[in-house]
């Protein structure tokens, strides 16, 4: 065996998972998709007296256009959310960036409300919603409420969502016609955890305006740089020397793979690239 | 411990669990369908790869409990129903797609998914397409050949 030992729920509601939640007092976790919570329990690094399955939850299923914008249930899997018709026509950015996301047999798997619930600092997704400025509902004990994305990555592996609480959708707001997007990470292989990535909302190109960009890969959290974004409004994007200097508010992060130093280049040239990308 | 019933390669099968209980053990050790094999149980290397209701996926990242239901497809449940290789399999040892054939079941079974997909795609598509599967022989060019030439393609071209 692999894993610790843990107990094992498979509620059939909100109410019931939520339940679960309260009462393991911390000691429970929720299984999405499982594709980072399981490599953690094979290491045991993660160790939960009881895994609570989220499979057999209706509430969190549901993959809808709205007036809005596109209303993922958070137990989407990323298969489904690449299924969607058109999804290159409602959401540019989250098409392009969906092939970076590891593999095919992981995204067979994975789901959108697990990766934004983990919350792992060089995931895509958490940029993702950084840059499109989406909401993330939750629901617990003290009932429903939505966090905008910018109040939700909140530091390593730490986010709004409480112990007890649960996502149970995310809200990626309707594109507005003019708004361009760009995606760029660096990795070692296709499919790998980045090393440093950017993903990029401008309501304008020439000038560029409005701009949100999420950072990934970088330092402790997904997050965004606004004095750097506000550096880039109203240029044409091609002379960013000095809006870069601004990246020296980010805390890069060294690894094994490479120094905190080198990440900060890696986050321009991504930055750089992907700025390319979008005003040819 | 857990009841599961799922259908694996076509049989239905009944089996006790715990929680913890991994896919990829359950068939390896209380099927004693060794074919599926174990590279690193952290979905990096592909070598456990099989199909859960028709989608690819890494039967190490998955508990047997999750599948409770499924129709579960393995390596042993490739061949022709007389025994003979089916056209992947055969065109691995056609194209000497294997060294050490450890991670020879999670290649097929991920080809099997491709080619379901992509009936006939570019090279360029089958090497994406294995990102997520690891040759520790390094052997990948005979590995896109085989696969190139499973889905009737001409290889002589194609590959490096």
């Amino acid at each position: 065996m692999k894993a610790p030992d843990f107990d094992y729920a498979r509620p059939s509601s909100l109410q019931e998972a939520l339940a679960l939640l309260a009462a393991g007092e911390g000691g429970a976790q929720p299984l999405a998709g499982g594709q980072s919570l399981m490599p953690m329990l094979n290491f045991r690094i993660s160790t939960p007296e009881m895994l609570v399955d989220l499979s057999g939850l209706p509430e969190l299923r549901g993959l809808e256009q709205t007036p809005q914008g596109l209303r993922i249930g958070a137990m989407t899997r990323y298969c489904e959310l690449e299924a969607f018709p058109d999804l290159a026509k409602i959401q540019p950015l989250v098409a392009a960036a969906l092939p970076h996301i590891a593999h095919d047999a992981i995204r067979n798997r994975g789901t959108i409300g697990g990766s934004v619930a983990l919350a792992d600092p060089a995931a895509e997704m958490p940029a993702i919603l950084l840059a499109l400025g989406a909401v993330i509902s939750l629901d617990g004990p003290n009932g429903p409420r939505d966090v905008a994305a910018d109040d939700y990555f909140l530091g390593y592996y730490e986010t709004a969502c409480e112990p007890d609480e649960l996502i149970t959708s995310i809200l990626l707001p309707k594109i507005e016609p003019g708004d361009s997007f760009g995606f760029h990470e660096l990795v070692q292989r296709h499919g790998d955890y980045a090393m440093a990535g950017v993903a990029i909302r401008s309501s304008g190109i020439a000038p560029l305006a409005g701009l949100r960009i999420g950072f990934f890969g970088v330092a402790d959290r997904a997050l965004r740089v606004t004095a750097l974004e506000d550096a880039l409004n109203g240029t044409d994007g091609t002379d960013i020397a000095g809006a870069l200097s601004h990246l020296s508010e980010i805390d890069f992060q060294g690894d094994t793979k490479i120094t905190a130093e080198t990440r900060a280049h890696y986050a321009g040239v991504a930055l750089k690239r992907a700025l390319k990308e979008m005003l040819t | 411990m857990t009841d599961v019933k799922m259908t694996v390669n076509g049989q239905p099968v009944l089996g006790q669990v715990e929680g913890r209980t991994l896919l990829v053990d359950f068939l390896r050790t209380d099927l004693k369908l060794t074919g599926t094999h174990v590279g690193c149980d952290t979905s990096q290397c592909g070598a456990c790869l099989v199909h859960v209701n028709g989608a690819a996926v890494k039967a190490c990242t998955m508990f047997a409990f999750e599948a409770d239901g499924a129709e579960v497809t393995t390596i042993e449940g490739m061949a022709e129903p007389d025994g003979s290789l089916s056209r992947i399999q055969q065109a691995f040892q056609d194209h000497h797609g294997l060294q050490c054939g450890f991670c020879t079941p999670g290649m097929v079974m991920s080809a099997a998914a491709l080619l379901k997909e992509t009936p006939k795609p570019t090279e360029a598509e089958v090497r994406a397409y294995l990102e997520g599967n690891i040759c520790r022989c390094t052997g990948y060019h005979n590995i896109i050949k085989a696969i190139m030439a499973a889905s009737g393609q001409d290889v002589s071209a194609a590959v490096a």
